[in-house]
């Protein structure tokens, strides 16, 4: 985005999101993800293969499964990181990792260090600007058209995720859940189509991960921007998934949650007995949701641990 | 005024305002990296370097720039995704200084000791024994390190606190790393031209610490790190000008720590003691 009037709604960005071609009609929006029979190797081992998916633009996908089975492997291949070792992999419709800042990302984390004496508001920045060379010239914001319109974009998405009241302080300072909102509106800066998100609620407490789902949520049906996320638990994402994607024994499964949160595919896909509950108000549970067999041998070759 | 009527102090005030600058922005990044450590191999490296050419009969300042940035190419190749892990450090780390130590033996029985203090002002550095020429070629490579570093700063941050996000949006993580290991390394090699092997810490982090301590905008404490580290170079030079009896790598550190200690004095909080572990 180059234009961004402060007084731009959200809603409004969406429209604008795409550069206009120089000429002729806007071209049909592609899906924001799709996969033909795709497999990816890590080093000598081959995580999943044969894996058709496709998320429509503005859907809001889920990927799950048991640890170590390559659900962040395969973000990473849409980022364009890792290549797929088999099939075809378009991401906005482009080759992985060509769809640059209409893309973004939230990795799997672990916190920021407590000493880093860094804001909020810089790290939300770098998301808009840190892959430019050079540094910021000490222009007062006054005198620079681009300043004022890169300071007014951050304030636009920290009030977005509700960061404003500390978007000021060192994020080392920050507890988990204002970190991951902080770098949500890093991954929203630039205006992607497509968030990728590994794990997003992992370190967070129950109630911040209620909040933060619903940020995400908000998002994806709002701005219309396709989500792509990599969940360890289901449960408080349920409300917004389109679309479940199943990883394991070496392939996926993907369907709207209604056909694959069930308990016949749950416990045929992780080999163990896993129920499908439905709550009063119509809300499904899994319950009994097993580590995968398969990662405890790994554990044991490993570390020899538990 | 006098004081600029020696060119002695004229060339050592030129090399070190440049040195000061050069190792305040590459400091920066150092303290923000968690790489202190890297320095401190590096001035084991620096001393090393330096007698080794002077035993084999060549210029003190090829030793030096020729070790230290080997010493940082080879960390970056040891270490994972370029960030120097301790282990690589702490391996290297005492069979160089012995190799130093090897090299000034050498160095004084087979060169039957022209310059006897060689060893002495590599480890504590000579600044006002810079001659003109010198002290030229060290202000015109610290004026290049200062500009490469300007160049990636921006990118460098990135990568330095959010490496994976960096990568997905293409920047050259890897790269960055490593040629900022070499950075580090010709920094190394100026500021011992300047401080000596021994102190180049010093100069490295004291300013930069401080700087953290006293601004949460990572580009205010790129440029308030480098100012410091300027400000503390002219103060030291200053004070061993009008006290004889201070050596000028000893008044610059001191001037230094003194800035370090007040900053974290004037910012203590909840998080004063973090900023000891970054030193």
């Amino acid at each position: 985005m180059s234009t961004v009037n402060p007084a731009t709604r959200l809603g409004d960005l969406v429209r604008h999101r795409v550069p206009a071609q120089p000429a002729g009609p806007q071209p049909p929006r592609s899906p924001a993800v799709s996969l033909r029979g795709a497999g990816v190797r890590v080093g000598s081992r081959t995580l999943w293969s044969g894996v058709d998916l496709e998320v429509g633009a503005g859907e809001f996908v889920a990927v799950l499964g048991p640890n170590g089975v390559g659900k962040s492997t395969l973000i990473k291949m849409l980022l364009g990181i890792l290549p797929p070792a088999a099939g075809e992999v378009r991401v906005l419709g482009e080759a992985p990792g060509r769809a640059g800042h209409r893309v973004g990302y939230l990795p799997q984390r672990r916190n920021f260090d407590a000493s880093l004496r860094i804001r909020g508001t810089d790290i939300v920045r770098l998301g808009l600007d840190g892959d430019r060379w050079g540094v910021p010239l000490p222009v007062p914001a006054r005198f620079s058209a681009r300043r004022r319109e890169a300071r007014d974009r951050i304030a636009e998405v920290v009030e977005l995720v509700g960061a404003s009241a500390y978007a000021h302080r060192p994020i080392g300072e920050c507890s988990g859940g204002e970190q991951q909102r902080l770098l949500i509106a890093q991954a929203l800066v630039r205006d992607p189509e497509l968030l990728l998100l590994d794990e997003p609620l992992d370190s967070l407490d129950l109630s911040h991960q209620g909040a933060v789902a619903a940020l995400i949520g908000r998002i994806c049906r709002e701005a219309g921007v396709s989500v792509v996320m990599v969940a360890h638990d289901v449960n408080p994402i349920l409300a917004w998934l389109d679309r479940v994607v199943y990883i394991a024994e070496g392939g996926a499964v993907a369907g709207s949650p209604q056909d694959v949160i069930t308990t016949q595919t749950l416990s045929r896909l992780y080999g163990v007995p896993v129920e499908v509950l439905r709550t009063s108000d119509g809300r499904l549970v899994v319950v009994g949701q097993p580590e995968a067999p398969a990662l405890h041998t790994d554990r044991h070759v490993e570390g020899g641990g538990t | 005024m006098s004081a600029f009527t020696h060119p002695y102090f004229v060339h050592a005030l030129l090399a070190g305002t440049a040195i000061a600058l050069a190792a305040g922005l590459v400091g920066y990044f150092l303290v923000l990296r968690a790489q202190v450590f890297t320095g401190d191999a590096l001035s084991h490296v620096a001393f090393t370097g330096a007698l080794a050419a002077l035993a084999l009969g060549y210029d003190l300042r090829l030793g030096l720039f020729a070790a230290t940035v080997l010493f940082a190419v080879v960390l970056g190749a040891l270490g994972r995704r370029s960030r120097a892990d301790d282990v690589a450090i702490g391996s290297l780390f005492s069979w160089i200084l012995g190799l130093g130590v090897f090299f000034l033996t050498l160095y004084t029985t087979s060169r039957n000791a022209a310059n006897g203090t060689a060893g002495v002002n590599v480890l504590f550095g000579s600044i006002f024994g810079l001659s003109s020429g010198q002290a030229e070629l060290a202000a015109v490579v610290a004026g290049v390190i200062c500009l490469t570093v300007l160049a990636v700063a921006r990118p460098l941050l990135f990568a330095s606190v959010d490496e994976a996000v960096a990568t997905a949006r293409r920047v050259p993580v890897r790269l960055l790393g490593l040629a900022f290991l070499i950075l580090v390394g010709a920094c190394a090699a100026e500021a011992t031209q300047a401080v000596g092997s021994l102190l180049l810490l010093g100069l490295l982090a004291a300013p930069a610490g401080a700087a953290q301590r006293l601004t949460d905008r990572p580009y205010h404490a790129l440029a308030l790190s480098a100012g410091l580290a300027v400000a503390e170079m002219w103060a030291g030079l200053a004070l061993s000008y009008y006290v004889p009896q201070l050596p000028p790598s000893f008044a610059i550190m001191a001037v230094a720590t003194a800035v370090y200690a007040a900053a974290l004095v004037a910012t203590r909080g909840p998080h004063a003691r973090l900023g000891l572990a970054e030193a």
